[in-house]
């Protein structure tokens, strides 16, 4: 058992930790939320620059031979610092789809991208009815000769309106909520036939419904095999489960410190407010629900190449008690934080917001629930 | 970054399992729960381990521990739950022990340490008193001196096991007129067979006879059995708790307890189906298991802050608030697991001579007679130790600086 980061592993925190300090502090980054581009392309390249996007590639495909475990580090100082940024849709998802399954062609083509930052990538998976499952696909690829026709509507595709490219789930046979049948492409946004409607959501990052309307994808589009894409699915998305997890410990980590110190200065009937008890054991039990959170996260990490049942136990564990840990933690911090915790001026609700809506990705905490009780039998 | 053991910690868990098979008596497997032993029973194991060399497996090995690292340890105590053993009681091990040999004299260690070691003496730990519990710095028994003896007079209360004690540990105020209600306490060991000492059990809502009320009255003690210096007992009760908490979170006790009732939850019955494919019923269990799961990486994790040097700080509250919640929620879910039967009073309370307890015509499921009986004494647990509001106390002042 080791608990250790690497020394490597130490360098690329202190660097991502210097980065997010220096350029993401609030003032700048609530500018860029704003801006119309929404992100800075800049952070990217550096991103880029830094190796931090070829890091859990392995060296034959051109990244740096870091894993699950780098990803972690890296989200976790994201989540500090509020990172809009889209490493998850596309050095975890898109990345995870094309180290696992890509053919050597396909790689070859989009690893390279990633990794220099000049391709960015989004992830159409969810759609308007499907609420959770994966397999619950309206959107249709249909064969026909040596190409697919693409049709359907993905729901809040995160990252979308800056992506070069997208990673899209579609139902090439079967019927609806069937387990086989489901598949996965890869394209360019700029396809004939991409319609895409792009708005800003609720913490501050973009997205974008997409339309697929009789799009022409050539057969090397196919990402995987044809039809037995779903245990794939799972896996990516358990990989994206623990990235996203360590952020929310990130942002947890914020949030209890700002609110922690508010406490210390806020002063009511003449005392900071930090001296009564009743605060002080909400407080420890935030604090203790992050330390949980942790401890679940570096659970997640270090199960993705367990079994496939250990693996999905722990990914929903997670998502599960980090998810619950999330509302603790973002409620109580508001609540704490008083009238200041509910104005748009003071960043801790902001925190809460990322919080809130990192529960309804990859699935919430009902649907993980099921999904650990679930796997109970087949221990 | 990884959770795998090592090969070498795979052969000591591989020995240490072969050790438990060829040497633990079966009668006991899986017993677990006093009300149901006798203190032959409670101090078998603890025998076993005394001659192997393997109680007192966190002691420093020149005072006869073992040398095994925090990780062995925690698979020391993953495979005693596997089974279910009856682990030595902590008042000698875990409580005295590392006090007199980190702050006692040499006699004392001499006198003491080899029947800590060897199961052979009871101990029994007089701290709380009617009016100072978790806040024990406002106890009153009072030592005064008289020539080469203390005189000990006062009540303490909640001593647990003490009807069965040779000796005690006890903290006595020498001087009353500190400035601080921490000043001017002392620690000292008491010989119970000691005239003006007497026991008497307090019976708790699960029906055992678990603790008791210690009146001390005129007790005469030789001065020699103060540990380090006079006043300065606050010290070494609190070194006492701390180490009292390390290894409470009961992370592998709890992973067997959580089998045990999905084994109970698959008998039962519910509109016909396994009660455990009722999904209200199994999530609850699965939010248990997850809370769990986090436990037991958290405890992993300051375990390896323990092997780097860093010594069971107050994190270690994070484990004690975790895990008796997590004790006491699988109690409950339990015994909501075993429904109608939960209600029979059952219990051969052999604890105290004369009450034969109420189990003359045992009814229903094996595995629902102490179900009740355990949910009520489990309630201890968020008290015990310095109450689960004082860990947050100590969390507030210690980690959050508030």
């Amino acid at each position: 058992m080791d608990f250790n980061f690497t020394e490597e592993q130490e360098m690329v925190r202190d660097g991502l930790s210097r980065l997010v300090r220096e350029q993401y502090d609030w003032e700048t980054r609530r500018a860029a939320i704003a801006s119309d581009a929404g992100w800075r392309p800049e952070i990217w390249a550096q991103l880029a620059e830094l190796g931090i996007l070829g890091m859990p590639f392995s060296e034959e495909d051109g990244g740096f031979g870091g894993g699950a475990v780098d990803a972690m580090i890296v989200m976790e100082e994201f989540g500090k610092g509020l990172v809009v940024e889209p490493f998850v849709p596309t050095v975890v998802c898109a990345g995870g789809f094309l180290k696992h399954a890509g053919t050597p062609a396909q790689k070859e083509e989009h690893i390279g991208g990633i990794v220099d930052g000049s391709r960015v990538f989004a992830f159409a998976y969810a759609e308007p009815r499907g609420r959770y499952d994966y397999a619950d696909l309206e959107t249709t690829a249909k064969k026909d000769g040596d190409s697919y026709v693409l049709n359907g509507h993905k729901a809040v595709v995160i990252g979308a309106p800056w992506a070069s490219h997208l990673v899209v789930t579609a139902r090439t046979s079967g019927e609806r909520r069937d387990h086989d049948g489901v598949s996965v492409f890869v394209l360019a946004k700029d396809t004939e036939g991409v319609v895409t409607r792009d708005y800003e959501t609720v913490d501050g990052r973009r997205a974008s419904e997409v339309y697929f309307e009789n799009v022409s994808l050539p057969s090397d589009a196919l990402i995987g095999e044809e039809g037995a894409a779903l245990p794939l699915i799972e896996r990516v998305t358990d990989e994206a489960i623990a990235a996203q997890c360590a952020e929310a410990c990130g942002a947890m980590k914020v949030a209890h410190a700002m609110t922690l110190e508010y406490s210390k200065q806020r002063k009511q009937f003449g005392v900071p407010i930090g001296k009564f008890q009743v605060l002080q054991h909400r407080m420890v039990d935030m604090y203790t629900a992050y330390e949980q959170s942790v401890s679940l996260t570096y659970l997640a990490t270090l199960r993705l190449n367990a079994s496939e049942t250990e693996r999905k136990r722990a990914a929903s564990a997670a998502k599960v008690g980090v998810g619950q840990a999330a509302r603790l933690i973002g409620q109580e911090s508001v609540q704490i934080h008083g009238g200041n915790g509910v104005t748009d001026e003071y960043a801790i609700g902001h925190y809460f917001k990322r919080l809130t809506i990192f529960e309804s990705e990859f699935g919430d905490v009902d649907h993980h629930m099921k999904r650990h009780v679930s796997l109970a039998s087949q221990r | 970054m990884n959770l795998e053991f090592t090969p070498e910690e795979q052969a000591f868990r591989e020995e240490v399992r072969r050790f438990i098979e060829e040497n633990h008596p079966k009668h006991l497997e899986g017993m677990g729960n006093r009300e149901d032993m006798s203190p032959e029973d409670m101090t078998a194991w603890h025998k076993i381990l005394g001659k192997k060399g393997w109680s007192a497996p966190a002691w420093p090995v020149e005072y006869g521990g073992t040398g095994w690292t925090p990780t062995q340890r925690y698979i020391w105590s993953e495979e005693n739950a596997r089974v279910g053993t009856f682990m030595p009681l902590p008042f000698g091990i875990a409580m005295v022990g590392p006090v007199i040999y980190t702050f006692g004299n040499e006699a004392q260690k001499q006198q003491h340490l080899p029947g800590i070691l060897s199961g052979d003496v009871w101990w029994c730990q007089g701290y709380s008193e009617p009016g100072a519990g978790s806040d024990l710095a406002s106890l009153k028994t009072t030592a005064v001196r008289d020539g080469d003896h203390y005189i000990i007079n006062g009540q303490k209360t909640w001593t647990t096991l003490a009807q069965y004690a040779d000796w005690g540990f006890f903290l006595c105020r020498t001087d009353p007129d500190a400035a601080k209600p921490q000043e001017g306490i002392s620690f000292i060991l008491i010989d119970m067979k000691t005239p003006g000492v007497e026991v008497k059990p307090i019976k708790l809502l699960d029906g055992s006879y678990e603790v008791n009320e210690t009146w001390l009255t005129d007790v005469r003690v030789p001065v020699e059995n103060l540990v380090g210096e006079e006043n300065k007992g606050w010290t070494y009760a609190k070194f006492l708790l701390a180490h009292e908490r390390s290894g409470i979170a009961g992370v592998a006790r709890s992973k067997r307890a959580v089998e045990k009732l999905r084994e109970i939850a698959a008998a039962e019955m519910l509109d016909g189906e396994p009660l455990i494919n009722d999904f209200d019923f199994a999530r609850k269990v699965s939010q248990l298991e997850i809370d769990l799961a986090a436990l037991e990486i958290t405890e992993l994790r300051t375990l390896a802050g323990e092997q780097a040097g860093k010594g069971p700080g107050p994190e270690s509250s994070i484990l004690k608030i975790k895990g008796t919640e997590i004790q006491q929620r699988l109690t409950e879910l339990t015994l909501e697991a075993v429904g109608t039967y939960g209600a029979p009073l059952y219990g051969n309370i052999a604890n105290v001579p004369g009450d034969a307890g109420s189990n003359q015509y045992p009814v229903g499921p094996d595995y629902a007679r102490h179900a009740a009986a355990t949910y009520f004494n489990m309630r201890k647990t968020s008290i015990y130790g310095g109450s689960n509001e004082i860990q947050r106390n100590i969390i507030t002042k210690m980690i959050l600086g508030l």
